[in-house]
């Protein structure tokens, strides 16, 4: 999440809005975001009504048993077409915004500045 | 005669418990995060420093101490090394299979949620291309931070 915000001005140049999506409540995501310094998009989907229309709830992963969403990234182009999916197998590893940057690049023909 | 302080026993340990507590450390850099060798490493080191302090232990009992709480360091050590394994190897890796998850070449499903300000944003809206740009967006479903 860091990492991208980092990157954030890599991704407003080639015009690609970074949205993050969790189960938390609009309020967590305010206070997370200000404390983070976070300023792209942090979607409150709290009823997981579209995590699961991703196929990506993880029953029980989250406290007390809560079903939260399981780490996921979906690259979607300015059509709707998901155009790059990362299904991570471990919790620890997720994409990083470079990767995302880079494939970005290769599907749209460009090369990495 | 007073026998000398077995340092390397209590380094191995120190070294070990390293491995193991620097790995939200090392889990936000890219190099060494896919796969965790930086902790590796430590328990590497922790391990030759522990074999070289047991060494000195039961080979020379009458120059080095160490024999038990050695023993004990070390079964601590390799304890909390097998935790280290178990969790990155296995309780990290407990997801769902998402089969069913929207693949490349599909339609992303369209939605509608509130942002941390409480405003409604639709997915139709931020993959436009504003001006000149190619557009789109980069989803990112995380656990959460409760």
């Amino acid at each position: 999440m860091r990492s991208f915000q980092q990157r954030l001005s890599d991704f407003d140049t080639r015009g690609i809005r970074v949205v993050a999506i969790s189960v938390d409540p609009v309020e967590t995501n305010q206070r997370h975001c200000r404390k983070m310094g976070f300023t792209y998009p942090f979607l409150s989907d709290a009823k997981a009504e579209v995590i699961r229309s991703y196929d990506l709830l993880h029953r029980g992963g989250g406290p007390k048993g809560a079903d939260i969403a399981r780490p996921a990234e979906f690259l979607i182009d300015s059509t709707g077409i998901i155009r790059w999916v990362n299904l991570t197998e471990s919790i620890g590893v997720r994409a990083r915004p470079e990767e995302v940057l880079q494939i970005f690049d290769e599907l749209s023909g460009k090369v990495a500045p | 005669m007073k026998r000398n302080w077995n340092w390397s026993l209590w380094a191995g340990f120190l070294f070990a418990l390293a491995g193991f507590l620097s790995y939200t450390f090392f889990v936000q850099f890219p190099l060494t995060r896919d796969f965790p060798w930086a902790n590796f490493l430590l328990f590497g080191i922790g391990g030759i420093l522990l074999i070289v302090g047991l060494t000195r232990a039961f080979g020379k009992p009458k120059l080095y101490r160490g024999k038990v709480f050695g023993t004990i360091l070390t079964i601590l050590s390799v304890l909390v090394f097998a935790l280290f394994s178990y969790i990155v190897f296995y309780e990290l890796k407990q997801l769902p299979a998402s089969a069913e998850a929207p693949r490349v070449g599909q339609k992303a499903p369209e939605f509608t949620l509130p942002d941390q300000n409480d405003k409604q944003v639709a997915l139709a809206d931020l993959i436009l291309s504003p001006a000149g740009k190619p557009g789109g967006a980069v989803l990112i479903f995380y656990r959460g931070f409760w």
